[in-house]
Formats: structure tokens, C-alpha cells, sequence
């Protein structure tokens, strides 16, 4: 039933090498009053039943609704290939590459990974994979306070909340300081965030482009923050790194972000991938695995798990991170992507994104009583002045088969009229012109 | 073989990405655009697909080689839950939390909470959360939730105790959750000693975290004295659940009298190990901590339908959604599939396969501990480091002889481990087949220990210089 494939007459046979009588006494070293009190699961199925069970949840994932919304999660096109070669059972039912020579397919897999997510971000150094963008954000707060040896962070409001909520737990747990400072509009308050550094501040940390979709150079902030011995920790939409200028470009010292929108599907919250690079001079400080090249006596070329001294099986509680399995898979899948795509593939993505959302943005913007809340050029995602409250308008949509985007106020209290709508790729010109009827509709029907 | 990278030509195009229906819109400013694009590889389809497939190729896996990498639970993947899982790729997370959003996604939000009661049945915990994305995530969280139950009584604990058998991850994870760490080191009966645990205990410690069975296999006969110590010192327990598979249906951590447990779902409830991931790692509480847990929370509301409420009193957010939703998926699967007999099934033939791998090898082999196992079992290479062969070298003998090899230096407190985990899905004849290399390495160790140090010869690599790696820190190729 369970998968397990000997035999009575084997199971027989392998008790007599034991010396037991039956299986009853290999569980004789529990005691029986540690015993399970109850085991109250019911009886199996064939997988035929099964199937028919999660066709009957999936019938309810509202797949049936058109998607412009985001918060870090995008509905983007994946190529065949990704699915077909990530699926390969030898990358697929792997484990973590301990043992190099039988593990150079995912142990190169994994060095080409770092290699593109360093020409992604501009970076110079990049780890083989965190487990979703808020994490990655974390543990990019962590280490910049290993770096600098300081105790606080300034944290910008415009940084997607769900990752806020994240870094804020994570630091919380150490007592370090985070100092949050609201979004100016839909903007990245750049004077302030300068402002708010001072000689305890660990590192800035800003998103690229922001929650409401704005897009800054934020080529000063690097400057000040470096002026006073603070790091710039940039979170990143990797997609957007085909148009915008990268975090390395701009002087950051950590880049992080949510890998999700480089192949990996929705699939209702998981799994994705974080991922995070630095300089090279802050390597050592990087959390969770990294790959490296090398050679084996004959001098032929291969990778192996490196600078593992950082690492919770060797350092244990004084490691970088307590991270162990991160998700291998789904970097694979962002690699494999990319590498679909090429550099002139990727780039026209970009800005495919970008020609979507600037036609949603006019047809939209037009609509009586709506108007752009962005002060600031945006990529894929902009906020909208509603002439009511979104909420509303989302839920009454929603019934209309369409997301129309997230509600600014569940996150900002006191935002009511403002909605982020996202356009990816995938979004066609007669879906967005639907959503513009519809949006007209229920702001005046 | 050559990089992605080495492959890639200019001006030579991959997939094509959709063509554009709507007007090309003004540029961008200038300053903030990228002024060289990223440089991924220009390859065509085949080049991709003929690269990552040869690559793919590079690799031991459980569906091409027997896997007994101990700690891990390498067991058998079923392609029912892979097809369940494409089932749901499709569903947007952020639906769930928009207004009036949780009706559209009542099918995933119900398996969430479905597995949820799987868990707290299968473990005898009031609650769980599968928000932790993998085990030592999982691990924070717990400590994260006791800490604030501390907090939340007025008091503020510094000390977390461990065994030193334990994960790596566990100290790790404590730290992480602010705590500072006691060792308490193992006792000549392979459990954590006693009396030393007892003594470290007193009520400035926040919880003990412990492994049952132990990373030696063993079932700790101590375990409830163990809680119960922790809890006269206002203490809380902690079970590292990486272990869980020797035990379904026969021992609850719950009911022994732990708090606070994490199960890794790709361990013990089937579901793929990716390469390292993703794993995910499911926390589960007794009753009095359940306020402590991170938002959001799926609920079931007084009409049956889900639906996802903010638990303002919890910890705070792990993570962004509610965890690697498509590795739940896979794991509700095989709890459904297998139910409450398939599950006893597997810890009782995890457990058979380990005893029998122990009985076979343990004339060859020194059993530090010589007891009945439960999951695995651990030896120690000692005997063959008298005529020079390493853990190590019987390691990659094996590779050469198609299998991969057992956890090797781990667990720390025994010198030259070899720790096998052959899982319930291995048949005997498989078992039988890995047992005679070994039987031959050991023969071999004997008569001509040098073959063992020339291993492995028959892959891509040989052993790798790992010192080199370190000090060149080459960690991403140029370009």
C-alpha cells in the first residue's frame, strides 16, 4: 500500500537474519505507555480516487479569473522546455549534492544558476538559492548586520508589506531596531530614508521597482548609505531587470528578490525561490549554499559545495543561517528560463511588460474619475485613484471574473481609493480593454 | 562538459516570446534603464534541452539509484502526486487575500486545512501551520512561537538546550530565534546523558529540542521523563520531527508531552527532494501555544466553507503565503492515498529495512551502539581506519558501483559515521545487492585498501579538490 514492495515471504526471511520473531519486536525499545494514543486517519485510496478528489479541489482555485493583480507573484509566460527538463527525475528526485562526483548535474546547474542571477542583479556573488522573497529579504537584513557589526535597519514603507512583515519578525527575534519609514505617495521617499541613516544603521532597504509600482534611481541612496557606513539592500523584480537598471549598476551591496516570476507558476504560494548576491568581498557572509568551481586530480573541471564552514551542519549555532534545504528545484527552473529565453529574449520580455502596462495605464487612466496616483515612471505595475473605495470595486470585479488588482488599504489604512494593477505579458489588449468596461461599469453602474 | 554560457552564440534566438498587441509606449528615462542587457545564454531550443538533459544525466537520484543517505528518508516518489500537483499550478495566491477573494479559492484553501488535521491527527498536536517553507524553517518558527509564549507570561528565558547529536540546524534555528545554546553531550547508552541534562536545566531555559529517534536511530526510552523535567522548570519541548518516519501510528510526539513539533514533509510524507529543495516544513502546537502561531490562518468557518483570518497575537508572517503550497499538495496526496494502515505500514517496513540492514553488516562493520534500530542505522569505519580507509573512501567506492552513498561523518559523536536510511520503498533484493559492496569494501580494505583511495573512477569527476574551491571562490563564471 504504502509503496512498499517486499514480500511476506521476504519480510519472513529478513526477520530470520534479525533474529525477531515479527516487526511487533523491532518497536519492543518503546516503552507501551508512550505508546499512540490515538492514529484516527481514514483508509487509503487508489490513485484514480485521488485523482478525482484534487480534480474536485482544483475545479475550485479560481483559475477561471483573469489576473491583474501581483504583491510579488506574477502570472508570466513559462516555456514548455522549463517544465519538461526541470522534471527530468534525476534533478527531480536528487537530494542536496554531498557527494560530488554523483552530483555534477545539479552541482553545475546550480553554478550556471548563480551565474545568471549575478548578470541579473549586477552582482558578483550569488548563493545557490533562499526560500521565497521575504526570507531572502530577512536574511539580507541579517547579514548586512554581520557586515557592519550595527543593530538596526532602515526599512522604506514602499517595500511589498508581506516582506516587510517578514524582515520585522526575523529581526524582532535578535532585538535589532528597525526603523520603518512611510512611502512618500506611491514613491520611494529617498530624502528621508537619507535622512534616517545614522551610525547605527546596519543597512537601507528598498525595493526595485516599489509595491505601487514606481520605478527611482536609487543611485544616490547607495552613495549616502556607503557615506555613513550603511549597506543598500535592494529587493528586485527580476523580470524588470530586462529594462531596469540593475541593483549592482546602482552601487547596491546585497541584491534579493523573489525568483517566483522566472518560471515557476503560481501554484497558490509555493513553491518559489528567494534569491540573494552580494560583492565579492562579502561572500563569506552570504547565508545558505553556494557552489564553486574546481578541479579533480586529473585536472578536469567540477563543482562542489563550497565555503561550507558558514553552514549550520558544520558551525552549527554560529552559523551564517540556520537554513539547510532551500529550493534547488525552482532556481533550477528560474535558470533553465532564463536560458530559454537568452539575452535579447529576456530583454523584450521586459519591455513587453513594460508596453502592456503602459496601454492598461492610459485606458485606465482615462476612465472618469480615475486618475494615476504614481508620481514616478512605473515597469509593470501601477496605483490608481478610484472615485470609490477599491475594496469594493475588487470584490463587486471579482464577480465579474476579473482581479482588477490589490487594494491599496489593506496594507496602508486610510488609502481607500487606491488600487495596484498589474499587466504582465500574458495579459492581451482585448483583457485589458475588458477590464477597463468592467472598471467603468462599476465605478458609475 | 562545457557551461550554458560556452554554449551560447550571439544573435542566436531560444523561445519566442509572444507578440505584442497593444502600441510601443514611450521609452523609459534613460536613468533608469539598464545600459548593457543581462547576459544570459543565447542557445537554441535543442542546445537547452540536449544541455540540461546530458546534464541531468550527471546525477544519482532515487528514481535511477538506491539512495540510503541517512537523515534524509530518501524514499520513493510517486508520479500520482506530481500529476496532482500540475492540477493547481495555475491558482493565484494573492486571490485568497483579496476582498471577497476566499470564495474563488475554496479548493486549495480546503487542502491547506485538510492537511493541517492530517498533521495534528498524525503527530497529537492540537494545531499546525504549513507556512515554515522547509525543516530548519520550520525549526525557527517553533522556537519564534515559544519565545513569544515566554514573552507573553512575563518572562524572558535565554537558553535553548540540545543535544549534541542533534541536527545542525537545530542550535542554528535557536539562534536565529535569539537564543543562546547549552550542548548536553551522549551518555554511553547513545541517548543524551541524563543527569547532565538535568543539571543544565533550571528556569532560564526557554525549551529542549530533541530527536526521537536520535540521529543514531535510536528510540530515547527517557523521552517523556525528559518533557517532564523541562516542563517542573517552566520549560517547553521541542521535537525535531526529521525522524517521524520510524514512528506513524506507533508513538505521537503530542502525547509523549512535546509542545512544539515541525514535520519535513519531503522527508517522511513522500514528496521530491528537488536537489535540496523545495522542502517544506509544517509546525505543530499543543493548545496553549496556539495564539502564538503566524498569521494568516486558514480557518474553517461555522458554514464549511475556508477561509484565511490574521492571528494578530502570533509571531508575525514566515512567510509570504501559506507555505510551498504545491509540496502540501503532493503530501495531502500521499497521506490521503496511503491513509492511517498505509502509514503504520511504512514506519513498520522503515524500520524492518534498517534492522536488516544493521543484522547483515554489522560483522564487517563497528555498531557503536548495537541495539535494535528504528529507521536507520549507524556505523562507524573505525575498524577499516586501522588499514587506512576513510568513511569517505567506502563512500565513493560505492558510487562506483551505482549506489549512492550513506550519510557520512554525521552524526558528529561518532567517529567515522556511516549512517544508512534505506527507507521502506527498498525491496531485499536491492538491499541485498548494496550490502555485498559493502561487504566487498570491507574485503577489500583488507587486501588492497589503495583501490578504495583511487574511488570513483567510473563518473565525470573524480574527487574533487575542495581546498581549492574554498580559496579561489569561484562562484559564478564570467561574462
Amino acid at each position: 500500500m504504502g509503496y512498499c514492495p517486499n514480500t511476506p515471504e521476504e519480510i519472513r526471511d529478513m526477520l530470520a537474519v534479525i533474529g525477531a520473531s515479527g516487526v511487533a519486536d523491532l518497536f519492543a525499545p518503546i516503552p507501551e505507555e508512550l505508546r499512540a494514543k490515538s492514529f484516527n486517519l481514514p483508509a487509503g485510496v487508489s490513485e484514480f480516487e485521488l485523482m478525482a478528489l484534487m480534480r474536485e479541489k482544483a475545479r475550485q482555485g479560481g483559475t477561471e479569473i483573469v489576473p491583474f493583480i501581483g504583491g510579488g507573484i506574477y502570472d508570466h509566460i513559462i516555456p514548455a522546455a522549463v517544465d519538461h527538463l526541470s522534471g527530468r527525475a534525476e534533478f527531480y528526485t536528487a537530494y542536496t549534492p554531498y557527494q560530488p562526483e554523483c552530483a555534477q548535474g545539479t552541482l553545475q546547474a546550480l553554478y550556471e544558476y548563480q551565474s545568471a542571477i549575478c548578470r541579473l542583479t549586477g552582482m558578483e556573488a550569488s548563493n545557490a538559492s533562499l526560500y521565497d522573497g521575504g526570507t531572502a529579504l530577512a536574511e539580507a537584513a541579517l547579514m548586512a548586520l554581520r557586515i557592519t557589526g550595527r543593530h538596526a535597519v532602515v526599512l522604506d514603507g514602499s517595500v511589498n508589506p508581506l516582506h516587510r512583515e517578514v524582515v520585522c519578525g526575523y529581526l524582532a527575534s535578535l532585538e535589532a531596531g528597525v526603523c520603518q519609514l512611510p512611502p512618500a505617495g506611491c514613491e520611494v521617499d529617498l530624502a528621508g530614508l537619507m535622512n534616517s541613516i545614522t551610525e547605527e544603521t546596519a543597512a537601507v532597504i528598498v525595493q526595485h521597482p516599489n509595491f505601487f509600482g514606481s520605478v527611482a534611481d536609487l543611485t544616490e541612496l547607495a552613495k549616502k548609505a556607503h557615506e555613513q557606513g550603511a549597506l543598500l539592500i535592494v529587493s528586485c523584480y527580476p523580470i524588470a531587470m530586462g529594462l531596469l537598471k540593475s541593483p549592482g549598476e546602482m552601487g547596491a551591496d546585497i541584491a534579493v528578490g523573489e525568483g517566483q516570476s522566472l518560471g515557476n507558476p503560481l501554484s497558490f504560494g509555493g513553491p518559489y525561490f528567494g534569491f540573494i548576491a552580494t560583492r565579492k568581498r562579502f561572500i563569506r557572509n552570504l547565508p545558505g549554499r553556494i557552489v564553486g568551481e574546481t578541479v579533480d586530480a586529473q585536472g578536469r573541471r567540477g563543482y562542489v559545495l563550497t565555503l561550507q564552514a558558514r553552514e549550520q551542519h558544520i558551525k552549527r549555532h554560529k552559523a551564517t543561517s540556520n537554513i539547510c534545504s532551500n529550493q534547488s528545484l525552482c532556481a533550477l527552473r528560474g535558470l533553465i528560463f532564463v536560458a530559454s529565453l537568452g539575452k535579447k529574449g529576456f530583454a523584450d520580455l521586459a519591455l513587453l511588460n513594460y508596453d502592456k502596462a503602459e496601454y492598461a495605464k492610459s485606458v485606465l487612466g482615462a476612465l472618469k474619475g480615475v486618475s494615476l496616483a504614481n508620481a514616478a515612471p512605473t515597469f509593470n505595475e501601477f496605483t490608481l485613484k478610484l472615485p470609490k473605495p477599491a475594496a469594493e470595486v475588487v470584490a463587486r470585479l471579482l464577480d465579474r471574473g476579473v482581479a482588477a488588482g490589490v487594494p491599496v488599504a489593506g496594507y496602508y489604512p486610510g488609502r481607500e481609493d487606491e488600487l495596484v494593477v498589474t499587466v504582465t505579458e500574458k495579459r492581451t489588449k482585448a483583457e485589458i480593454d475588458a477590464l477597463a468596461a468592467r472598471l467603468e461599469e462599476a465605478l458609475w453602474n | 562538459m562545457e557551461l550554458i554560457y560556452e554554449k551560447s552564440v550571439a544573435g542566436r534566438s531560444g523561445v519566442r516570446i509572444p507578440l505584442s498587441d497593444v502600441p510601443k509606449a514611450a521609452p523609459l528615462p534613460e536613468a533608469l534603464r539598464r545600459t548593457e542587457a543581462a547576459g544570459f545564454p543565447e542557445v537554441s531550443e535543442l542546445d537547452l534541452v540536449r544541455h540540461y538533459t546530458n546534464l541531468s544525466r550527471r546525477n544519482f537520484s532515487v528514481d535511477t539509484n538506491f539512495y540510503p543517505l541517512g537523515s534524509c528518508t530518501m524514499k520513493y516518489n510517486a508520479k500520482v502526486m506530481e500529476q496532482a500537483g500540475a492540477l493547481f499550478v495555475d491558482c493565484h495566491p494573492m486571490l485568497a487575500l483579496l476582498p471577497g477573494g476566499e470564495k474563488y479559492v475554496q479548493g486549495p484553501l480546503s487542502l491547506v486545512h485538510a492537511l493541517e488535521q492530517q498533521l495534528a491527527e498524525i503527530t497529537g498536536m492540537d494545531e499546525v501551520t504549513t507556512q515554515p517553507l522547509a525543516g530548519a524553517h520550520g525549526e525557527m518558527t517553533g522556537i519564534m512561537v515559544i519565545a513569544a509564549y515566554h514573552k507573553a507570561r512575563g518572562e524572558k528565558r535565554k537558553y535553548v538546550i540540545v543535544p549534541d547529536s542533534s541536527h545542525g540546524t537545530n542550535p542554528a534555528s535557536a539562534a536565529m530565534a535569539g537564543y543562546e545554546i547549552i550542548t548536553i553531550p551522549t551518555a554511553p547508552y547513545g541517548d543524551m546523558d541524563l543527569d547532565a541534562y538535568r543539571a543544565a536545566m533550571n528556569n532560564e531555559v526557554a525549551a529542549v529540542m530533541m530527536t526521537c529517534p536520535n540521529t543514531l536511530g535510536i528510540f530515547n526510552p527517557h523521552i517523556a521523563e525528559i518533557c517532564e523535567i523541562a516542563h517542573q522548570a517552566g520549560a517547553l519541548t521541542y521535537y525535531d520531527g526529521a525522524n517521524l518516519n520510524a514512528i506513524l501510528g506507533k508513538v505521537r510526539p503530542g502525547d509523549v508531552g512535546f509542545d512544539v513539533i515541525h514535520v519535513n514533509l519531503h522527508k517522511t510524507f513522500g514528496t521530491p527532494h528537488g536537489g535540496g529543495g523545495p522542502g517544506s516544513g509544517p509546525v505543530g502546537v499543543k493548545k496553549g501555544l496556539i495564539p502564538y502561531l503566524p498569521t494568516p490562518r486558514v480557518v474553517k468557518n461555522a458554514d464549511g466553507s475556508f477561509g484565511v483570518e490574521a492571528h494578530p497575537e502570533g509571531i508575525g508572517r514566515v512567510s509570504d503565503f501559506f507555505g510551498n503550497f504545491g509540496i502540501m499538495v503532493r503530501a495531502y496526496g500521499y497521506i490521503t492515498l496511503l491513509g492511517g494502515e498505509g502509514l503504520i505500514e511504512v514506519s513498520e517496513q522503515a524500520v524492518l529495512n534498517a534492522n536488516y540492514m544493521m543484522a547483515r553488516l554489522k560483522d564487517e562493520y563497528e555498531l557503536p551502539f548495537d541495539m535494535t534500530c528504528m529507521h536507520e542505522c549507524v556505523f562507524s569505519a573505525a575498524r577499516q581506519l586501522k588499514d587506512g580507509v576513510h568513511a569517505l573512501d567506502i563512500a565513493k567506492y560505492l558510487i562506483d558501483r551505482g549506489f549512492h552513498p550513506p550519510t557520512v561523518y554525521f552524526p558528529l559523536n561518532v567517529k567515522e559515521a556511516i549512517m544508512i536510511e534505506p527507507t521502506e520503498t527498498e525491496s531485499k533484493a536491492t538491499m541485498d545487492a548494496f550490502i555485498e559492496v559493502m561487504l566487498e569494501a570491507a574485503r577489500l580494505t583488507r587486501e588492497n585498501p589503495d583501490a578504495l583511495h583511487q574511488a570513483p573512477e567510473t563518473m565525470p569527476v573524480g574527487r574533487l579538490d575542495e581546498t581549492r574551491a574554498a580559496r579561489a571562490q569561484q562562484v559564478c563564471c564570467e561574462g
